[in-house]
């Protein structure tokens, strides 16, 4: 690890100049995946900014009563937060199957979101990586692949996305506000991450110096259950082999509202569109749940070795659906 | 209780020479270490040899387990006295080798080959020296030379070859850790690349016939015409069970602080055995054991990683030389499996004959694995095969080729955990093809001669582990036919494995001294690795001299005390425990005040006994349909091992192995990427130990032997049993559970598949 | 150390309140809590076993919640208050989770020990504090416990909530017993951290939660 200069910032406008102030700079979170980066020499900022004590620490309602939840909330915090747990299950239960107890105390929401793949050559620096160092190759896609994306692979890169909260939150079509050097924006937390197409390097749609400073999500649909659910190598502390976030409302018998995300499969967390087109409007039932499974997953894309996923994402999804269909048409 | 057993410095009772490499039970090309660890009973063993004597009747009784809480007033064997160490271990107290900071200490940082084979071309250390702090890099060029050892893995630095990726290159020192690590990350190497080899196939052309396998096991044996008896079998199973690598991972990484003072050498080191590490230390530095010392006082596990010394303690040592400071190395956790060994990947081809009735006519078993081209290690999978059961005829025996992979070496059990996979799987597979009770397949093959030699064993409780675990579990409660239990989304389903581990001991020697205050002082090189060695030792210590527990105080772990085998092969207590005994039986009988003990003629003076301890496992698992995700609901065992000296460390032990099993079956998994000649997961994300939520309530009891034929302290070794056959009772679980046999392990959902 | 301050500085003057005694020193950015605690304060109780949070052993209480130390650099915890193995307890009193893994025998090699109990400890107060884990049941539907209340420590929730603790002696089973024997307290317990000025501890809830949840 290189030496860096370190600063606190006092407001995200402050940590945003500073940003623009340095060379290679970053910013620091609970740092529970950049630091980890840092001792790999993936990461090697020259200058840390500081922004976990920034006033970024509120869930606050919104006024359309949905839950604005500041970047640097703890996910443990998130995870137990009444309100959101009331409202939004899903989110909840994400945060809680990802990580450790310990983790999810110190990682944020803005670092959750922007936490990189976990693809074994992306952390190592001997090994050719097109998202590491672009040019290189892909060492993934010929190699070690079981744990990498079915969707949206480019020949670049294989690479998963690792994190469960932002695959609740792209269910849940929340909002992801941030501050940069040319002001504030909003983006949807669905288009947040990126495909990797030729440009892996990219995760997200930030650009230079952007800092996340909130994650809204908008009030729950009428009727509407929401869960996460998740497969995985070890009964906790592991990374999704598949997983999947769905929100359900059913009104005698038939869809009303669907949104449905895939995690472990892609680079981004995917959202399933076309199973939600199959679903809103059509009998809630397993055929329904089936038929809308293989309408997003026909485009999936297996290496070999990770075909396995596809079977696994469409039981998880048509499991968790019809146990929403339950809930919702019981009311409970 | 006390805690503190803090060895005191002064080096006058070793009575070291006594022993020599040549005197422990088994050969192999390691010495001492190696066949004492891992020697199987079948070896050309001190401990055994070929006799036709009928096995004596010996005595066994079931025992409850003791779930008690008592704190262990009863200082008697056999007792459940809590550790010496445990209050210290829980107060932060217990000091492990990266802990000591000598005066003037400063740090290294490994550099590790980048490359899957070749040998360096330049090493440019210019920008690195030029850090703030840093002192020096340790190249193959600048490095101290060291006399080349038995063992290839510790002559690092020493030329420009690199046999595997992750051999260390080079080595960082400067004043601080952070530095070491920039220092190291910023030196420039160029290779010379060379074509490499990593995969294990079983047509390899270079596969070979090994003379012998670890621990000087016979590479094949051939008893009966198996062919013949095979083709003649009337129920047959044939099928091949594969196991990836697997990482020992003790939560302590490797580490070493090493200095030198006036020509002496002096290392904390995190070792399994400091009399092999000093051993070791004198052979490549050319000096004599006198000039060094080797404290493991406290070691945060090895699992059989630190068994043999490796290379942190040689590095260290270097690098304080050449600095002429005090130098602390840890070795990162994401390059352990490149250099402290690994349990190899085995392709393992069952084959069972058996007559109607059960009784097995055939036993064909097939090792294929591979060693590194540094050293050949085998790993001896196929002994189990040759100890457990009856037959009329048996082919075993193990092919291995020597890839570009890091050297493998001891995992608890190398050899039975894995083979003992295989053979149990197969008889689950036997007990389907003859719709027998797989718990009476394994009754009706029993024996009280060692298959292989004729030879009597000591004592053999199986089939009481089989029945009494079977009673425990509440075995004939099942639907024996798979696949009829469902709840919800999920599938239950039990299974049996029978366990077993040879009794290996090794010579030792101990001392006592009886102070003018009425307690007494017994002195040992033993290795506390968590096994409660101190706590048994200072029990074996006050039963023998009839004395309170707490007049006893012992010193372990450092190698200026008496010189004592390593912890491995389960055979610690037993060869410790001896040397103790010995010496306070000395103590008593002479009546003087002090008293040394060796063991060498005792343990080659034993009689000739097939010894081996037994045990038999029974799993419960629930299968997801929705995910094939597998996890353990219910695991319990019963173990028939000699006298058990404490219940309380006896219990973790078993459970300790039990839970590494359950890890085998279902979530360790590793691979070498084929293309870049390394290990895929190298960190503790990556590579699955089991998690607190993987494990459930597990139960480990054992039947008391009085076995007369093993040692004075009448133990058969505990540390590795627990593993052996838990990973085949947790796979025939799972064939119960779904009707599905998975033979490749581990059953993670990409194997096991949706299940609905 | 650092002789080189012509630059930019690359290490600052840091403060770390630990076990109740405040530490300054200068420290290099790249320095860890863990790193400082073991190399700088002669703190060895808390242990370092994988350096990248995939293990535990290196869990501390950090204003009273557990969290891997050797994820936090050190500079960027200036004014923290941490508390390690060695100060769970009170003076010389010893922590009663201490005992209980030695009663227990919820350890063999002891190396993940320290980080299993603070991990522990900091479990009881989040479980006390009402926190949900993976296997928590939600509210309604049966389950009668209101948000926010707390949630009591059956051997499932003990088993998840200490899943970032991996020990490969594989003592899970006295682990899960020595803190299932520290539940009937758990509501007593205070995180085991002696936090005063400026400890956060494991927040409350906010309240005007309706107390039957409907999912």
């Amino acid at each position: 690890m290189k030496t860096f200069t370190f600063e606190r910032a006092a407001t995200p406008d402050q940590a945003v100049d500073a940003f623009t102030a340095h060379e290679r700079a970053r910013y620091l979170g609970g740092g529970t995946n950049l630091v980890d980066l840092m001792k790999l020499g993936v990461e090697s900022p020259e200058h840390l900014i500081d922004v976990s004590g920034l006033p970024l620490d509120e869930v606050e309602r919104t006024p359309e009563g949905g839950w604005r939840v500041g970047a640097a909330v703890r996910n443990s915090d998130l995870a137990a937060h009444p309100g959101v747990r009331h409202d939004h299950p899903v989110l909840s239960q994400a945060l809680l199957a990802g990580a450790s107890g310990q983790l999810r105390n110190v990682a944020t929401t803005g670092g959750n979101l922007l936490q990189r793949t976990r693809c074994p050559y992306f952390q190592d620096t001997s090994t050719p990586c097109n998202k590491r160092e672009p040019g290189t190759g892909c060492s993934a896609r010929g190699g070690a692949h079981r744990d990498m994306a079915v969707l949206g692979h480019s020949p670049h890169c294989v690479a998963t996305h690792p994190s469960d909260m932002a695959v609740a939150l792209a269910a849940l079509d929340a909002q992801v506000e941030v501050l940069g050097p040319e002001g504030r924006r909003t983006v949807p937390a669905a288009d947040f991450h990126r495909l990797p197409g030729d440009t892996p390097q990219q995760d997200t749609v930030l650009r230079p110096g952007e800092l996340v400073l909130a994650v809204s999500v908008p009030p729950p649909h009428e009727g509407a259950r929401s869960a996460y659910r998740k497969a995985r190598d070890r009964a906790s502390y592991a990374f999704a082999l598949a997983s999947v976030a769905a929100v359900l409302a059913v009104r005698e018998g038939t869809v009303t509202h669907a949104a449905l995300a895939f995690g472990g499969l892609a680079h981004r967390p995917w959202r399933a569109r076309a199973a939600e087109e199959v679903l809103v409007g059509s009998a809630a039932n397993a055929h329904t749940f089936a038929r809308a499974a293989d309408a997003e997953l026909g485009a999936a894309r297996p290496l070999g070795d990770n075909e396995f996923k596809v079977p696994l994402a469409r039981s998880l999804a048509v499991n968790l659906l019809t146990t929403l269909a339950d809930r919702s048409e019981q009311g409970a | 209780m006390a805690v503190h057993d803090t060895p005191d410095n002064s080096r006058t009772t070793d009575t070291g020479s006594a022993m020599s490499a040549d005197s422990v039970a088994g050969t192999s090309s390691t010495g001492a270490a190696e066949s004492a660890t891992t020697g199987n009973a079948t070896g050309k063993s001190a401990t055994t040899g070929n006799t036709t004597r009928k096995s004596t009747t010996t005595g066994s009784t079931v025992m409850a387990s003791t779930t008690g809480s008592d704190s262990g007033a009863d200082g008697s064997l056999g007792a459940p006295v809590s550790r010496r160490e445990g209050a210290a271990k829980t107060a932060g107290e217990a000091r492990y080798a990266a802990e000591y900071t000598p005066e003037g200490c400063v740090y290294a940082w490994p550099v590790p080959a980048t490359v899957p084979r070749g040998r360096v071309t330049s090493m440019d250390a210019s920008d690195a020296l030029a850090l703030p702090g840093a002192l020096a890099v340790l190249t193959h060029e600048n490095a101290p030379r060291l006399t080349e050892p038995d063992d290839g893995i510790l002559y690092v630095l020493q030329n420009d070859r690199v046999p595997h990726r992750g051999w260390y290159v080079a080595l960082a020192v400067a004043e601080t850790q952070e530095t070491a690590r920039a220092v190291a990350e910023a030196v420039r190497i160029s290779y010379e690349e060379e074509p490499h080899d990593v995969r294990l196939m079983t047509d390899h052309p270079e596969m070979y016939h090994p003379e012998k396998a670890n621990g000087g096991v016979p590479g094949d044996r051939e008893r009966g015409d198996f062919d013949r008896e095979f083709a003649a079998a009337p129920h047959r199973v044939d099928a091949t069970y594969t196991l990836t690598p697997l990482h020992n991972h003790p939560m302590e990484p490797h580490a070493a602080t090493a200095f030198w003072r006036d020509g002496h050498l002096t290392a904390y080191d995190s070792s399994q055995g400091a009399t092999t590490v000093r051993e070791a230390l004198a052979t490549l530095f050319a000096m004599g054991e006198e000039q060094i010392t080797v404290v493991s006082e406290h070691v945060g596990g090895g699992f059989g990683s630190k068994g043999t010394p490796r290379p942190q303690v040689v590095l260290a040592a270097m690098a304080a030389r050449h600095v002429e400071r005090p130098v602390k190395l840890v070795l990162p956790r994401r390059e352990l499996p490149a250099v402290v060994g690994h349990r190899a990947p085995t392709i393992q081809r069952m084959r069972l004959g058996a007559r109607a009735d059960g009784v097995l006519t055939a036993v064909g078993h097939d090792v294929v694995t591979y060693t590194s081209t540094v050293k050949e290690f085998v790993e001896q999978a196929a002994s189990p095969s040759r100890v457990m059961y009856g037959s009329d005829a048996s082919r075993t025996g193990h092919r291995v080729v020597a890839l570009d992979v890091p050297t493998p070496s001891w995992m608890r059990a190398p050899g039975e955990a894995p083979g003992m996979y295989a053979l149990e799987s197969a008889m689950d597979e036997l007990a389907v093809e003859l719709d027998l009770d797989p718990v009476e397949l394994r009754l009706r093959n029993d024996t009280q001669t060692e298959p292989d030699t004729g030879r009597p064993f000591s004592s053999r409780h199986l089939a009481d582990c089989l029945r009494e675990g079977a009673r425990r579990f509440g075995w004939y409660e099942r639907d024996p036919r798979p696949r009829m239990r469902r709840e919800g989304d999920l599938l239950t389903g039990t299974g049996v494995a029978s366990s077993a581990y040879p009794v290996l001991v090794a010579p030792s020697t101990a001392s006592v001294e009886a102070l003018s205050d009425g307690t007494f002082h017994v002195r040992v090189n033993a290795t506390d690795i968590g096994t409660g060695a101190r706590t048994v030792l200072a029990q074996v210590a006050a039963d023998t001299l009839g004395a309170p527990l707490a007049s006893v105080r012992i010193d372990i772990g450092d190698s200026d005390l008496p010189r004592a085998p390593l912890a491995g092969g389960s055979s610690g207590t037993a060869s410790w425990g001896w040397a103790v005994h010995k010496a306070c039986s000395e103590l008593l009988a002479s009546g003087g005040t002090k008293a040394t003990a060796d063991t060498t003629e005792d343990v080659q003076g034993q009689q000739d006994y097939a010894r081996h301890a037994f045990g038999a496992h029974f799993a419960e698992v629930q299968a997801d349909t929705v995910t094939g995700e597998v996890r353990v609901s219910r695991l319990l065992s019963v173990f028939a091992a000699g006298r058990i000296l404490n219940a309380r460390t006896a219990r973790s032990q078993f459970i300790g192995g039990m839970v590494m099993g359950l890890g085998m079956a279902l979530t360790e998994h590793s691979v070498i990427d084929p293309a870049t000649g390394g290990f895929v997961e190298r960190d503790l994300a990556s590579y699955h130990v089991p998690a607190c939520a993987d494990v459930p309530d597990i139960d480990a009891h054992w039947i008391e032997e009085d076995d007369p034929h093993l040692n004075p302290v009448g133990g058969k070794g505990i540390g590795e049993i627990g593993i052996v056959g838990t990973a085949a009772a947790i796979a025939n679980a799972l064939y119960h559970a779904t009707g599905v046999r998975h033979r490749d392990l581990p059953l993670t959902p990409d194997r096991v598949g949706v299940l609905s | 150390m650092d002789d080189h301050h012509t630059r930019p500085a690359t290490s600052s003057t840091v403060t770390l309140h630990v076990n109740g005694t405040p530490h300054t020193q200068t420290t290099d950015h790249r320095t860890t809590v863990l790193d400082l605690l073991r190399e700088h304060l002669g703190l060895t109780g808390t242990k370092k076993g994988c350096d990248h949070g995939q293990c535990g052993a290196c869990t501390v209480l950090v204003e009273g919640r557990r969290a891997n130390s050797c994820l936090l650099f050190a500079v960027a915890h200036d004014g923290a208050h941490v508390t390690t193995v060695e100060g769970l307890g009170e003076g010389e009193r010893r922590h009663p989770l201490q005992d209980a893994f030695v009663e227990r025998d919820a350890f063999q090699c002891g190396y993940c020990t320290p980080g299993q109990l603070c991990s522990a400890v900091g479990v009881l107060a989040e479980a006390a504090a009402g926190h949900p884990s993976h296997v928590t049941p939600p509210p309604g539907a049966g389950e009668p416990r209101p948000e926010g209340a707390p949630v009591p420590l059956t051997r499932a929730e003990i088993r998840e909530r200490m899943s970032g603790n991996i020990c490969r002696c594989g003592a899970y089973p006295h682990i899960v017993e020595a803190i299932e024997e520290m539940g009937d307290v758990a509501g007593g317990m205070d995180g085991g951290a002696r936090n005063t000025d400026g400890a956060r501890g494991v927040p409350g809830n906010p309240s005007g939660v309706p107390e039957e949840a409907t999912r």
